[in-house]
């Protein structure tokens, strides 16, 4: 368990609760850390609110921003880890980098649901990697390991191979590290109980996860 | 003996084990060189193009090995390289752009016709310097020569205009 503990923190609410990273990821990547708080919300259109505070984060973004996040201690952080895993960042896109891209060629930032949107609001504002999952279909806690040998694809065909990394629970990977989540546990209009997680990575601060997962939250919740 | 060694797990013997400080240095001296070349292309935005394409191993997201580490790490420097090479030598074109721009003005009928733009200095805008003649061709065969600095960029409502 890497001496971590699913422990919730107490002085918060939704409480985040601390995923189980694999000793060898932890000692490979110092900082590899997961939260995530499981929130009441009912997926669907957003409502007035947050696409007009998705509105008001399109004027704050430019064509300089795009150039220049990558300057930013956060958002630099998970372009460095992308680079250490096998990823190559200005190919497969940072999450933030991400919704920065997609904000020049849209114009906007367009509204897709409100979770997608939540999870928009908080990954621009703070730099830090977002997913949102199902948490009906999660079975127990949240962990980031290495595949093991012959488990099944989780969004693709076949099987994944040995040493790939992916998110996963106590019983099935659910989706991969930085990319497609597993179709049953992905967030739907059906939805009740949504995970939204946070993937911390070498130098990115523990106050930017607790900000992230307190604004994604707190924007479904409330919505 | 032999399952008593793999049940304890001898990290010792375990060669992958014994390659972790090397990949950990190698992990340190790519973020070292991402961070500079993050920092060159912000240096070079909006002045010059930096190539700073680094393709990753072929693969899923894994753990790398050393010489995937190693491989990565010499694109980035070797991307590092070119690209303070490259913005080196555009600070000595802008130099040389700053040179003549003071010249022209200090001597305008010694550089007739001759334009140095806002971006060849290395300055945001589109503006320009223009040696030309005052008052047309009375100016050029009085040999009446300024330097003309244009009004900057286009306003959109003109632009539309023209299309």
């Amino acid at each position: 368990m890497a001496g971590q503990g699913a422990q919730a923190r107490p002085d918060w609410d939704p409480a985040p609760q601390q995923g189980w990273v694999a000793p060898r990821l932890v000692e490979e990547f110092p900082g590899l850390g997961l939260f995530w708080v499981e929130v009441d919300g009912h997926p669907g259109p957003s409502p007035e609110p947050v696409r007009r505070r998705l509105r008001i984060l399109s004027d704050r973004v430019y064509g300089s921003s795009a150039i220049r996040l990558r300057e930013q201690p956060v958002a630099w952080s998970y372009r460095v880890f992308f680079r250490q895993i096998g990823i190559d960042p200005d190919r497969d896109r940072t999450p933030v980098e991400e919704r920065i891209f997609d904000r020049l060629y849209d114009g906007a930032f367009k509204s897709r649901g409100l979770v997608a949107d939540a999870l928009t609001i908080a990954i621009v504002e703070t730099g830090v990697a977002l997913r949102g999952f199902d948490a009906d279909q999660c079975e127990g806690r949240l962990c980031i390991r290495e595949a093991a040998a012959g488990e099944p694809h989780p969004v693709g065909h076949g099987e994944l191979a040995a040493g790939t990394l992916v998110l996963a629970d106590e019983q099935n990977p659910i989706g991969m590290l930085f990319g497609e989540t597993a179709e049953p546990y992905r967030v739907t209009r059906r939805s009740r109980r949504i995970a939204i997680a946070a993937i911390q990575v070498g130098s990115v601060p523990q106050m930017s996860v607790d900000e992230a997962l307190w604004l994604a939250a707190a924007t479904v919740e409330h919505a | 003996m032999q399952e008593l060694l793999v049940r304890d797990g001898f990290p010792a013997l375990d060669a992958p084990s014994t390659e972790r400080p090397a990949r950990v240095q190698l992990r340190a001296q790519i973020a070292k060189l991402d961070r500079e070349l993050s920092g060159l292309v912000g240096e070079g935005f909006g002045r010059i193009a930096i190539e700073h394409d680094v393709s990753a191993p072929p693969g899923p997201p894994r753990v790398l090995g050393l010489g995937e580490l190693e491989r990565t790490r010499d694109a980035l420097a070797a991307k590092v390289a070119a690209a303070r090479g490259a913005l080196r030598e555009r600070a000595r074109a802008e130099a040389g752009k700053r040179q003549l721009l003071a010249a022209m003005l200090a001597r305008p009928a010694e550089f007739k016709w001759v334009k140095v733009s806002r971006e060849e200095i290395g300055e945001p805008g589109c503006g320009e310097w223009h040696s030309k003649p005052r008052l047309g061709p009375i100016g050029m065969l009085m040999g009446w020569w300024r330097v003309k600095v244009s009004s900057g960029c286009p306003r959109p409502g003109r632009l539309a205009a023209v299309e």
